[in-house]
């Protein structure tokens, strides 16, 4: 489909404003002016409309089709959170006017109080900040509370830890805050105290932990881990991008973590938008508080909100104002809406879902690690891969039957892996029929091969050279 | 139960396909002691119930006071018809476009994207965005310092006070030194930042038009910048980039905008988006996700996610940088917009701005004491010097019913008395008159 700038008629037009009363000729000096310019598409209304639905069109999303990509619980957005977000007493205001006047902004400020406190209540940490704009953004917040936690102790910490089956960003966040990354291996898929005393110093600042792990697993050495850490005053960090497994059974407060971020476009139900905006709260327990972010929101004895920036020890600012506020007020509206029971059921049927998965799958894909999981778990086409057909393979031919892929080749301790997860909105019907889809392609991949290698064929483009998109650099369309 | 479709029955089967006897039993792995000491969360309610509180909450926040708050956040129109795009599930309810078969809807998305930013600030390359505006800049100082391998940074004063902030705290355990140069009543110090350029800096960092809304030309010091080594980063707005000489035009290496003003309400701070293009020689050095078109087997044209060996998921700890997203719907959102505006609308829309900005200026000349902060050009945001504080100004203003601008005191002490008043398309003759009305109360309540 060619693009906006190819269907760019010289003369057509969409919304355009009226003529202005003085044009910038007439207001800037001509040195300081463009001298041609840019060219934009210029389309009808119909055109632009026409234009984005049809490419649209050309996605698979949750709405759509089943996403089963692991590690990024692609659940159903309920759509009252999009409303809340165009209501004009959230989408209007200016994010300033607290600076100016409180009293201007006390609904919005409520949103950020309530939510705050209720993240407290959800992972049992003493305080939030909502500031972090993702997942990853929210690690780098974690780890400078960390950095900030020791230099003020006078503490000489050079390292953090990560297990091997650590998403990448735990390691680039980590780096970017001046840590050394040491990396340690798992043991039955977990982490193994006795590999984490090996490597434990004075120098060790911390350990970055999923739990449950990427590979679905519960962290069952934790308490061992937390003594260990405590015995170099090293912090234990929760990355949270599996929370989805574990709401209403376990708090990371309650439990000996220091730093944890959540990522509400994953675990409260907020949409992915193809790949952002997302929010990475970052929680803390109490001796981490004094190094929380500014500006905070605090209520005063009278119940008004205030934003408040005099905190000493504050790390600074990470975002200009309160982080991805549309995304954190969505997830606001999501826990009042599930509330209690309801964020416990989601994931009691994540888990669920995804171990009625595992069983259906157990006999045609190898489980390296083929116990009870959490919401997802890690499958391995390393025997299939032997005759032929990857889990690359396997992956573009389930887009073929219709359905997302799986996240592939992550975690990377595990060969040919394929990581499944359903999330507690997909019913069982749709699991069976996924299963029975999935047996089908690895029934064709045993005597016919090439079909699969040759998959997808019914999307509108089949498989993509992808050396030859890094080799040219093609980023944009010529003038 | 919301969102979750299991019957009883279904339930039933499935646990006894999991051979276990409740759910329950599927958390064996945690054990007694470590289960929650509290999860004390109010009982869930209706979307009834949830969304009338939500419009409760709503009321409570003041839009209807006429506004003449700016500092680099914009109050400018968006056609209904981006709204009725981004609001398509298909856009919004994908994730990154890992699998380019499945998603080619939001790649050439991203190639358009990168290709209207490109145009607009005529640069080579540009990645599918960042988180905003002050991550752009803190990225850019990455890049710039992994380009020179250097580690010194020179900043304009008049770069977002917000954005330097930022940078302050996302570089606080690297070993990273910044130089800030004064500006000189609100311009560009050129000979002070000029000065400042020498062998161990690895960027110089501007803004135009700067925080007080002021617009020059950086082309000769980029071109300094360069012989000393250096890369020039300049900041933009993006709707002023129709019109102003670009940073292409400038020689600068690195271009950075906050997107907001592209089709991004204000939402109370977000989201928004960063926007960031570079010269060709540092695409490898650019962060985040970047798209590039190709062939399939057939020999059709599809996009991919390309230059994927600088991200995090293949290099971990030496990736260019942690960020793992976009602000994707963001970065569709300003496609959309500047696709509906097209180039002629987005230089209206910025002239009619800049011809209300001139308006309010000239209202507010003739109240006594009122003067400009200086003679230098300005886009739809302009710095006025009161006779009293600028703080004491806004807040008495407001109990008029106005909020007439930013007191530029809170970022920089010593102007106390430096008013940054923001004007957009929208604005309308009639609250500019309440404006000067209200400012001319004030005063003359004072005198």
């Amino acid at each position: 489909m060619s693009t906006a700038f190819k269907k760019s008629v010289p003369g057509r037009e969409a919304c355009m404003p009226g003529v202005p009363k003085r044009r910038a000729a007439d207001m800037l000096p001509a040195a300081l002016l463009r001298q041609k310019r840019a060219e934009l598409p210029e389309m009808s209304e119909l055109d632009v409309i026409r234009h984005f639905t049809n490419l649209s069109r050309k996605n698979y999303s949750v709405d759509s089709n089943f996403y089963p990509l692991g590690s990024c619980t692609m659940k159903y957005n309920p759509r009252f959170m999009e409303y809340a977000a165009t209501l004009s007493g959230f989408s209007k205001p200016h994010p300033m006017l607290p600076q100016i006047d409180p009293m201007l902004a006390q609904g919005a400020l409520e949103v950020l109080w309530d939510t705050e406190r209720l993240l407290c209540e959800i992972t049992g940490m003493r305080a939030f900040t909502l500031q972090p704009m993702a997942g990853a953004h929210g690690e780098f917040t974690g780890v400078s509370l960390i950095a900030a936690y020791h230099r003020d102790r006078g503490n000489k910490k050079t390292k953090i830890i990560c297990p091997d089956s650590a998403h990448g960003t735990n390691p680039a966040s980590a780096a970017l805050a001046g840590y050394d990354v040491i990396n340690i291996e798992s043991r039955d898929g977990i982490v193994d105290p006795e590999a984490l005393a090996a490597v434990l110093d004075d120098g060790v600042a911390g350990l970055m932990m999923t739990c449950p792990n990427t590979l679905g697993l519960f962290e069952k050495n934790l308490p061992q881990i937390v003594e260990l850490l405590r015995s170099v005053d090293a912090l234990l960090y929760y990355d949270g991008a599996n929370m989805n497994a574990i709401m209403g059974k376990m708090r990371m407060g309650d439990v000996g973590f220091d730093v944890v971020h959540l990522n509400l476009h994953k675990t409260f139900g907020t949409p992915h938008g193809g790949g952002g905006p997302g929010s990475g709260p970052v929680g803390v327990s109490e001796r981490l508080v004094p190094f929380l972010p500014a500006p905070r929101v605090e209520k005063c004895e009278d119940g008004v909100f205030v934003l408040k920036t005099d905190y000493p020890k504050s790390i600074g600012r990470l975002t200009p104002f309160y982080g991805n506020y549309g995304v954190v007020l969505k997830a606001y509206a999501y826990i009042l809406r599930l509330g209690a029971n309801g964020l416990k059921r989601a994931s009691e049927y994540a888990v669920l879902n995804a171990n009625y998965m595992r069983k259906l799958l157990e006999d045609v894909l190898e489980i390296p690690y083929n116990r009870t999981c959490m919401h997802e778990f890690v499958a391995s086409a390393h025997k299939q891969a032997e005759q032929g057909v990857k889990a690359l393979d396997i992956a573009k031919a389930l887009l073929d039957k219709g359905y997302h892929a799986p996240t592939i080749y992550f975690p990377l301790i595990v060969r040919e892996c394929l990581m499944f997860e359903p999330t507690e909105t997909e019913s069982k019907e749709l699991l069976d029929a996924f299963i029975s889809d999935l047996k089908n392609i690895l029934e064709t991949a045993e005597h016919s091969p090439d079909a699969i290698q040759n998959a997808p064929v019914t999307l509108p483009v089949s498989r993509l050279d992808e050396t030859k998109a890094a080799r040219n650099m093609e980023l944009k369309e010529k003038e | 139960m919301p969102y979750i479709p299991h019957s009883p029955q279904d339930l039933a089967v499935m646990l006894e396909k999991v051979g276990a006897s409740s759910i329950e039993d599927l958390f064996a792995d945690i054990p007694q002691d470590m289960r929650p000491k509290s999860f004390a969360l109010p009982d869930g309610k209706d979307e009834m119930s949830v969304c009338a509180r939500l419009e409760e909450l709503a009321a409570k926040n003041r839009t209807d006071i006429p506004s003449f708050l700016g500092a680099g956040f914009y109050d400018h129109y968006i056609p209904k018809a981006v709204d009725a795009i981004t609001s398509r599930g298909e856009f919004f309810t994908a994730y990154t476009p890992y699998q380019a078969e499945a998603s080619q809807g939001t790649l050439q998305a991203i190639f358009e994207y990168q290709t209207a930013i490109c145009r607009l600030l005529q640069m080579d390359c540009s990645n599918a965005s960042v988180y905003d505006g002050g991550s752009a800049l803190f990225e850019a100082f990455m890049m710039a310092a992994r380009a020179t391998g250097r580690k010194r940074f020179i900043l304009d004063e008049a770069l977002h006070p917000l954005w330097r902030e930022m940078v302050a705290t996302s570089t606080r355990n690297l070993d990273v030194t910044f130089t800030v140069v004064p500006h000189a009543h609100g311009m560009p110090d050129m000979n002070a930042l000029h000065a400042a350029l020498d062998d161990s800096v690895a960027a110089v960092a501007v803004q135009n038009p700067n925080f007080f809304g002021v617009i020059a030309d950086y082309s000769e010091l980029f071109a300094a910048a360069k012989e000393k080594g250096a890369l020039g980063v300049i900041s933009v707005n993006p709707v002023m980039q129709s019109l102003l000489k670009t940073p292409g035009e400038m020689g600068a290496d690195i271009a950075i905008a906050e997107g907001q003003s592209l089709g991004q309400p204000l939402g109370f701070g977000g989201p928004y988006l960063g926007v960031m293009a570079c010269k060709k020689a540092l695409v490898r050095q650019l962060p985040g996700r970047i798209a590039g078109r190709t062939t399939d087997k057939q020999g059709r044209e599809g996009y991919v996610l390309t230059l994927q060996a600088r991200e995090q998921h293949i290099r971990r700890s030496k990736a260019t940088s942690n960020i793992c997203s976009n602000q994707a719907l963001c970065a569709l959102r300003a496609l959309v917009h500047v696709c509906l505006l097209g180039p002629e609308g987005l230089i209206r829309t910025a002239e009619t701005a800049m011809a209300k900005a001139r308006e309010a200026a000239q209202a507010l000349l003739t109240l006594p004491g009122v003067s400009m902060l200086n003679n230098a050009p300005y886009g739809y945001e302009f710095a006025l010097v009161l006779p009293i504080s600028a703080e004491e100004a806004v807040q008495k203003a407001l109990k008029r019913g106005c909020l007439i601008g930013y007191p530029a005191g809170r970022a920089y002490p010593g102007m106390e008395n430096t008013l940054l008043v923001a004007c957009t398309e929208k604005t309308t003759a009639e609250q500019i008159q309440t404006l000067s009305g209200v400012l001319a109360g004030v005063l003359g309540g004072q005198q």
